[in-house]
């Protein structure tokens, strides 16, 4: 089976909530076990806090959530056109922030790698991020029937 | 949204259904704001009615044992469904800081 979705949404703290039901109630089309659609649910909602707070640190704008599936794998970009990383490899560091005063704890990105088989992070400073997640799903015994 | 609850001097948060970076902002200020004026020396964080956290929580639970050590009081975490227990887990919190543990395991 193959579909695709698009969400388009303000970058206000009220969508982060609504990111991450979103694309786990898209992704139950593959029969996840709860703990995958769980480790979907916060990388979703790490992607797209660091958005809200980092990309677009002043103003509101848009942020675009894409999720596709295709047999067993769920890939999930998030992007925004907002202020963009420096430096990617420093901002992926465990308990990395640019934020204390948020009481932002550095995990972040480490969450999304430890939930998601694979993470991409494009990025360039005045573009804007886009985040390229992988996860494959639905291998376990619930998955028979169906696609 | 999280309730407090005083008992002597210990304070109960109870957390709200999800504690991302949305919902932190609140309990942070509504448990700040008890710590600045009340006799608190013990912190709890219930998360019995609690089905989500993210990386939000693991900074709002940092935040607020770096504040209960400087009252040399204890904080503690209680009633974690196994979503919560995985992220406290995967973030090495229990390294950085002292979670009392006397409710962690219990169900």
């Amino acid at each position: 089976m193959k579909n695709e979705m698009t969400l388009a949404f303000d970058s206000i703290s009220e969508n982060e909530a609504f990111a991450r039901v979103a694309v786990a109630a898209f992704v139950t089309q593959l029969n996840p076990t709860l703990e995958e659609v769980a480790d979907i649910r916060t990388a979703v909602s790490e992607a797209v806090t660091n958005a809200i707070i980092h990309g677009y640190p002043s103003e509101v704008h848009t942020i675009v959530v894409r999720a596709r599936l295709q047999e067993d794998l769920v890939e999930i970009q998030v992007n925004d056109e907002g202020v963009g990383i420096p430096d990617v490899k420093r901002a992926m560091e465990p308990l990395y922030t640019t934020r204390p005063d948020l009481e932002r704890s550095g995990l972040g990105f480490m969450f999304m790698e430890a939930f998601m088989d694979e993470i991409r992070v494009e990025s360039a400073p005045g573009l804007g991020t886009t985040i390229h997640m992988k996860k494959r799903v639905g291998r376990g015994e619930q998955h028979q029937e169906g696609s | 949204m999280g309730i407090l609850e005083k008992r002597g001097g210990r304070l109960i948060v109870h957390l709200p259904r999800e504690l991302d970076h949305h919902y932190t902002e609140e309990v942070r200020r509504r448990v700040d704001a008890a710590l600045r004026t009340e006799a608190i020396w013990e912190l709890e964080f219930d998360f019995s009615g609690t089905a989500f956290m993210d990386s939000a929580g693991i900074g709002l639970l940092l935040g607020r044992a770096r504040m209960m050590r400087a009252l040399e009081g204890r904080m503690f975490v209680s009633h974690m469904n196994e979503q919560i227990r995985r992220i406290l887990a995967l973030s090495g919190i229990e390294q950085h800081i002292r979670l009392e543990k006397e409710e962690y395991d219990e169900k």
